[in-house]
């Protein structure tokens, strides 16, 4: 009889599949994976957002791919093609633009909630490393992205981007000519950012996220230290939520929403194509870099033409390096020789970045 | 003396040349002052000139008698009716001046001879315009210095100088309303306002050395040598005909000369038109008139009216830079329109409006098409919404189930 033979031919199928997966090991894991439950569970989220987001990218980018070619001749054209011929080509260009941005603001708040919450505490370093290179991958993206439409704004942006890279002392001349493929930004360029942007950092993002991931997995997700102590006290066990189905079912709700807030932003500000970038006109006035990167910009700016015996730039390039080293190795500080953690400090640092990249930040946009 | 001085010195030999006219000149007062205080921002003093060039006599003597002896070439004060071939003695010179400037003209003092003011100057007319009357004495500049009386943004005025001045005109039987009327022309608007030194002022049309007012039948090549298209137009039209017989002076019928004012439709059809002062109200020229005016007013409506929608659907974020690139041949079309009117004939005005009529129903178009597309995103964006909208709720009760169920979290 088909109706009784279907059922079981399906669980034949699954028993083969399991036997060579081992899909009951993967079952029984999430089974039992949990998380916990507290004051700060909300932050949780942001990390399964910017997963999520990511996801978005890496679909809505290879739909663009289907159109985009990349030289300069050709680039702007066929992002023209995209927003203005293809049965909603706007759509997904927009979504993608938009999701990139997105994608780095959570990005940016998973990290502060992880500072925040404690999350780098051992024997969390790796995570905590390998998410910050993940933020390094994604701003990397953003760099790259930003010049493949060859519109006038991403141009002269790249060109100040790539002009900054080569004030950095010793290496940045070299780094400069390697990541324009020349002198000056060309279709050298473009072509050379297009192929970081789809293939070299795609191909590390991947390795480090599932580096990040499996190490999620491993030690599970960090309850901050104050409510293990409050808990500990009462003598009562910190509560935990089923990550399946409880806790993913309210990652997708909040995925839903960022769903939402993409379609909201892509169909009422759908992202500007702007003008054809022309190598032989002269920069329009208020170029400035994406937002991510507005605050060092316009830390940049603000410095003076020599400090000691650097020049501004180079001076503010090696700050901002050993700021960037000096944060990634905060697990590393951020606890003394006893394994005391220095709250003080790692609270004042953190409030400060904060207040410092979204003051700048807002100072660069409206300056 | 110290020894550097002396090589100093020697090294300078002109700032050992004794000059007795600026020396002597200059401890005077009152105008025999005057000439040695602005001598030396001269352009003649910058290339090594002094006053004896002009003014003969002997600057190496200090004693009056002998500098200012008539005896060692000394000519005083130079009276009018001599300035122009004193001037001409070395601007005629191409050896001279062409060692200064190889490209300098040396037809100065021949084109003045073919000018108004040098045939009266030739007649012994002193009061006559010469070249001290436009460049100055004693502190002439380079054409191109700004503080130059004949730089072009200022020439206008140097000629209305005199050519305003009624007392002086008087004698001329000339009018002075010319610097007033050319005050009001679209010319001056690019000459003062735009402070463009390419803009038509009095030279362009009347020359310069060779001033002369142009014959009524050469306005049309006067007005052709920066307007070649316009004039081209004109040659082929019924008009030119009509107006050289009637001796109209052509462009300046319908533009007028010197308050050329910025030209509109306004000028074909309505309260300020032109055509009717030949074409009687209800005649085929007048009709003819009108409906180009037409045509070029419905057009600018047209292409207006996509303008506005694009503008609109590019604000909502539609991307319509196509439709509006396209805007651009429209006014082309405009332009082309507005120009066959030199042509006086209506096929040509109508083929050119059509033109752009139909470019511009086609980015209208365009702009209703963003329009309608930009209102469909919305409302599959408030679908969406919606949809996503009730998979939360479907999600929340879902969750609320689970955990209200005993085998929930605890």
């Amino acid at each position: 009889m088909p109706v009784t033979e279907s059922p079981r031919a399906a669980r034949r199928l699954a028993g083969w599949f399991e036997e060579r997966l081992g899909a009951d090991r993967i079952r029984e894991f999430i089974a039992h994976k949990t998380v916990p439950v507290h004051s700060g569970t909300i932050w949780y989220y942001f990390g399964g957002i910017t997963l999520f987001l990511f996801g978005i990218q890496v679909l809505t980018g290879i739909l663009l791919l289907l159109y985009y070619r990349p030289t300069a001749t050709e680039a702007y054209e066929s992002v023209q093609f995209i927003v203005t011929r293809v049965e909603f080509g706007w759509l997904i260009r927009s979504i993608h633009s938009w999701s990139a941005n997105l994608m780095i603001f959570t990005a940016f708040v998973h990290m502060f909630s992880v500072v925040f919450l404690r999350g780098w505490r051992r024997p969390r370093e790796l995570t905590w490393l390998s998410g910050i290179v993940l933020l390094g991958l994604s701003l990397g993206f953003g760099f790259s992205g930003y010049l493949l439409p060859w519109n006038t704004i991403s141009y002269f942006a790249t060109k100040v981007g790539a002009d900054l890279a080569a004030a950095a002392p010793v290496v940045g001349p070299a780094l400069a000519r390697f990541l324009r493929g020349g002198d000056d930004v060309t279709g050298a360029t473009l072509t050379r950012f297009f192929g970081f942007h789809v293939a070299v950092l795609p191909a590390l993002t991947t390795a480090f996220l599932a580096l990040h991931l499996a190490l999620v997995q491993r030690f599970g997700i960090s309850t901050p230290p104050w409510i293990e102590e409050r808990n500990r006290r009462r003598g009562a066990p910190i509560p935990q939520m089923p990550f399946a189905p409880n806790f993913f079912l309210r990652e997708l709700m909040a995925w839903y929403a960022a769903l939402a807030a993409l379609g909201v932003l892509a169909a009422l500000f759908p992202w500007p194509l702007g003008e054809k970038a022309d190598p032989f006109a002269p920069a329009p006035a208020g170029i400035r870099p994406e937002w991510y990167f507005l605050a060092p910009f316009y830390t940049l700016k603000l410095l003076p033409s020599h400090i000691w015996v650097l020049e501004g730039e180079q001076a503010g390039l090696i700050g901002f390096g050993l700021l960037a080293i000096w944060w990634s190795a905060l697990p590393f500080w951020a606890v003394d020789g006893a394994g005391r953690e220095r709250t003080r400090l790692l609270n004042g640092v953190g409030v400060l970045l904060i207040a410092w990249l979204s003051s700048f930040s807002l100072l660069g946009y409206f300056k | 003396m110290s020894r550097r001085l002396v090589w100093l010195l020697a090294a300078f030999p002109a700032l050992l040349a004794a000059d007795s006219c600026r020396d002597c000149h200059s401890a005077l007062e009152g105008p025999l002052a005057a000439p040695a205080a602005v001598f030396a921002r001269d352009v003649h003093a910058h290339r090594g000139f002094g006053c004896a060039d002009c003014h003969g006599g002997d600057p190496a003597q200090d004693d009056p008698a002998l500098s200012m002896s008539r005896a060692r070439g000394f000519l005083g004060k130079i009276g009018r009716l001599q300035v122009p071939r004193l001037c001409a003695r070395c601007h005629s010179d191409a050896r001279l001046i062409h060692k200064f400037r190889p490209q300098q003209r040396v037809d100065q003092f021949s084109q003045y001879l073919t000018s108004v003011h040098g045939k009266r100057w030739a007649a012994g007319d002193a009061a006559a315009a010469n070249c001290v009357d436009c460049h100055g004495v004693h502190e002439i500049r380079e054409v191109r210095d700004a503080e130059s009386p004949v730089h072009p943004l200022k020439l206008p005025a140097t000629c209305a100088r005199c050519h305003a001045d009624a007392a002086y005109m008087a004698r001329y039987k000339l009018p002075t309303n010319q610097f007033e009327q050319y005050r009001q022309s679209v010319h001056w608007e690019a000459l003062a306002r735009r402070r463009d030194p390419s803009a038509p002022s009095c030279a362009s049309c009347h020359g310069n050395h060779g001033a002369t007012p142009p014959q009524v039948a050469s306005v049309a090549a006067v007005c052709g040598a920066c307007h070649a298209l316009l004039e081209d137009l004109y040659r082929r039209s019924p008009h030119q005909p009509v107006f050289a017989k009637l001796n109209r002076g052509g462009c300046s019928v319908c533009h007028d000369h010197h308050k050329v004012t910025r030209p509109s439709v306004e000028l074909l059809a309505g309260p300020r038109s032109v055509c009717v002062q030949c074409h009687q109200p209800g005649s085929g020229g007048a009709a003819a008139a009108a409906e180009m005016a037409r045509l070029i007013r419905s057009l600018q409506s047209e292409l207006d009216r996509s303008d506005r929608i694009l503008e609109q659907a590019a604000r909502d974020g539609m991307e319509v830079s196509e439709a509006q690139a396209r805007q651009q041949e429209g006014r082309e079309a405009l332009v082309k329109a507005r120009v066959a009117v030199h042509t006086a004939r209506l096929a040509e005005v109508a083929a050119r409006a059509q033109e752009g009529l139909e470019i511009a129903a086609q980015t209208y178009r365009a702009g209703q098409e963003a329009l309608r597309e930009r209102d469909f995103r919305r409302w599959g964006l408030a679908a969406s919404l919606a949809a996503i909208a009730l998979t939360l709720a479907g999600l929340w009760l879902r969750i609320r189930a689970l955990e209200r169920a005993p085998a929930g979290w605890p």
